[in-house]
């Protein structure tokens, strides 16, 4: 039912069901970007006529709708980046350099994987891994057993599993973090797109958010940094826009978030994402939930009949993605018939080769849904599914 | 029959589809008439770079000629090989080092495989032009 407010599905009959990799866009997030383009262009916090205030107060305006759509405490503590991927490395080279150990999770999608590595980090060399069960579960007796023997850790997992649609009990997490004086940054990619975040209520420190995965424009982001941590925050880069005053000898830095974000961002971008949390709010999480979790029930009971699939994790604090195989078929064949027959989902390792090579396979096929998908583009999924098998397994 | 002539060839047999998904079967089939590749074969030293597939190609010199092998862990890939070894496979050592690139275009195989598979193909018929500068 709410498909008629993405033009993408106007012009395409595509069942859309790689959500995980980016959602569609709804046409008030587009018509944001394209007024501000074609009615105020111009730079923010610089100059001081009309349009450039325009296009301040609304860029500014983004970062209070997303303080209070996530329950920041305060506009400082938002700081916008091109998406998680940045948002992650702008914290590991900026803050956690004088923690000894991180600790990630098995579920980690490389964006917070490769980061530790570039630090020289490697597994029991200031990196740990909180192993996970048969069912992909986080195992927090191995997380508290790490947790006691790195006294200075900085513990960075994510929300929601990409590759799998895991739930991580993110306020179990940062409870047991804190209590053995450990900092929690969570991959919040998956997130924004699925269910409702408090920050304030998970306690993190850092939670890092992605706009294009949350219905909004590409190449936009942001990171939320409580603000405790804001004074041992250093700016990764610096320039344009960060500065108080400058002369020869030395250069003063503005406030957070200013420091933080060098040179003229993605107004536009961030324009369009605050148009998606508000569009967000109109459908609101429990509608969104609501559908959800119908849709990935009626996907699942599909898929389950279908013969030989291996799925690799229940439903149970499972969202949006549903991630197996078809025993003696590679995915990639899959995923190359099922195209043709107009079903866009993913195949491969979805940037979490770790988790595969534990588990035996070298990727999945991934379905992964938003809250515009329907039993209709799961009927379609599945019929183009048993007709891609049936030719490859004839 | 020279690489072109063959390549013309399979251009027209694919072209005889009008929808990709008999293409595909038709690509399938092909696959299955395969020769097997033995398994001692199957040794990182033989894998192509650029699939997103496993893809082995191994060679064999005769008398100026190269003849080659190959299998994938993927069923269309099969049948991409299928084509690729059809093209090549028996052509002289100088005809091989001078293979265009663009003979992935020439079989309009971009309108059949994606980009990421396209690299795949190209990295097999890389391989080839190694195999045949290395003779």
């Amino acid at each position: 039912m709410f498909k008629k407010d993405f033009p993408y599905f106007k012009n395409s009959e595509i069942a859309y069901l790689d959500n995980g990799a980016t959602t569609q866009k709804p046409q008030c997030v587009i018509d944001a970007q394209v007024e501000y383009y074609e009615k105020y262009c111009a730079n923010t916090h610089r100059s001081n006529f009309g349009d450039a205030n325009k296009a301040t107060t609304n860029y500014e305006g983004a970062r209070k709708i997303l303080k209070e759509f996530i329950n920041a405490s305060g506009n400082e503590e938002i700081i916008f980046t091109k998406g998680v991927s940045e948002s992650i490395n702008f914290i590991a080279s900026s803050f956690v350099s004088k923690y000894e150990t991180v600790i990630i999770s098995s579920l980690e999608h490389h964006s917070n994987i490769v980061p530790w590595h570039m630090q020289g980090r490697t597994i029991g060399k200031g990196l740990e891994v909180v192993k996970c069960d048969e069912n992909l579960s986080f195992d927090f007796d191995h997380f508290e057993k790490l947790l006691s023997q790195n006294k200075n850790a900085f513990v960075s997992v994510t929300h929601i599993s990409n590759a799998f649609g895991k739930i991580h009990d993110i306020k179990e997490i940062t409870r047991l973090a804190h209590k053995y004086g450990a900092v929690v940054m969570i991959d919040g990619a998956q997130s924004l797109a699925h269910m409702k975040v408090d920050v304030q209520d998970l306690d993190v420190d850092f939670f890092a958010i992605s706009a294009h995965k949350t219905f909004g424009p590409t190449g936009v982001g942001a990171i939320y940094v409580k603000k405790e941590h804001l004074a041992d925050l250093l700016p990764y880069q610096t320039g344009g826009a960060t500065i108080h005053e400058v002369d020869y000898h030395g250069s003063t830095l503005l406030d957070s978030p200013y420091m933080f974000e060098a040179g003229t961002q993605n107004i536009a971008g961030v324009i369009g994402f605050a148009q998606a949390l508000e569009y967000i709010k109109h459908v609101g999480y429990e509608n969104i939930e609501t559908i959800e979790k119908d849709v990935y029930t009626y996907l699942d009971k599909r898929l389950r009949e279908i013969p030989d699939i291996e799925l690799y994790n229940d439903i149970e604090d499972s969202v949006g993605s549903r991630s197996f195989n078809i025993k003696g078929l590679i995915h990639d064949d899959v995923g190359i018939l099922v195209d043709k027959m107009k079903i866009a989902l993913r195949v491969g390792h979805h940037c979490a080769q770790p988790i595969m090579k534990q588990l035996g396979i070298k990727g999945t096929i991934r379905v992964s849904l938003a809250f515009y998908n329907n039993y209709t583009d799961i009927d379609k999924l599945i019929l183009a599914l048993k007709k891609a098998i049936s030719m490859l397994k004839d | 029959m020279s690489i072109e002539t063959k390549v013309e060839q399979i251009k027209e047999d694919l072209d005889f589809f009008e929808d990709e998904l008999s293409k595909y079967e038709y690509i399938i089939d092909l696959g299955k008439k395969l020769k097997p590749l033995d398994e001692t074969h199957q040794i990182p030293a033989n894998l192509v770079h650029g699939c997103t597939s496993q893809v082995w190609l191994i060679v064999e010199n005769k008398d100026g000629n190269l003849y080659f092998n190959g299998t994938s862990d993927a069923i269309i890939v099969k049948g991409l090989v299928f084509m690729i070894l059809e093209i090549f496979s028996g052509a002289t050592i100088e005809e091989l080092k001078e293979v265009d690139m663009d003979i992935v275009h020439e079989l309009k195989l971009a309108e059949v495989i994606t980009p990421n598979r396209q690299s795949g193909v190209i990295g097999m018929i890389k391989k080839i032009k190694e195999y045949a500068l290395k003779a």
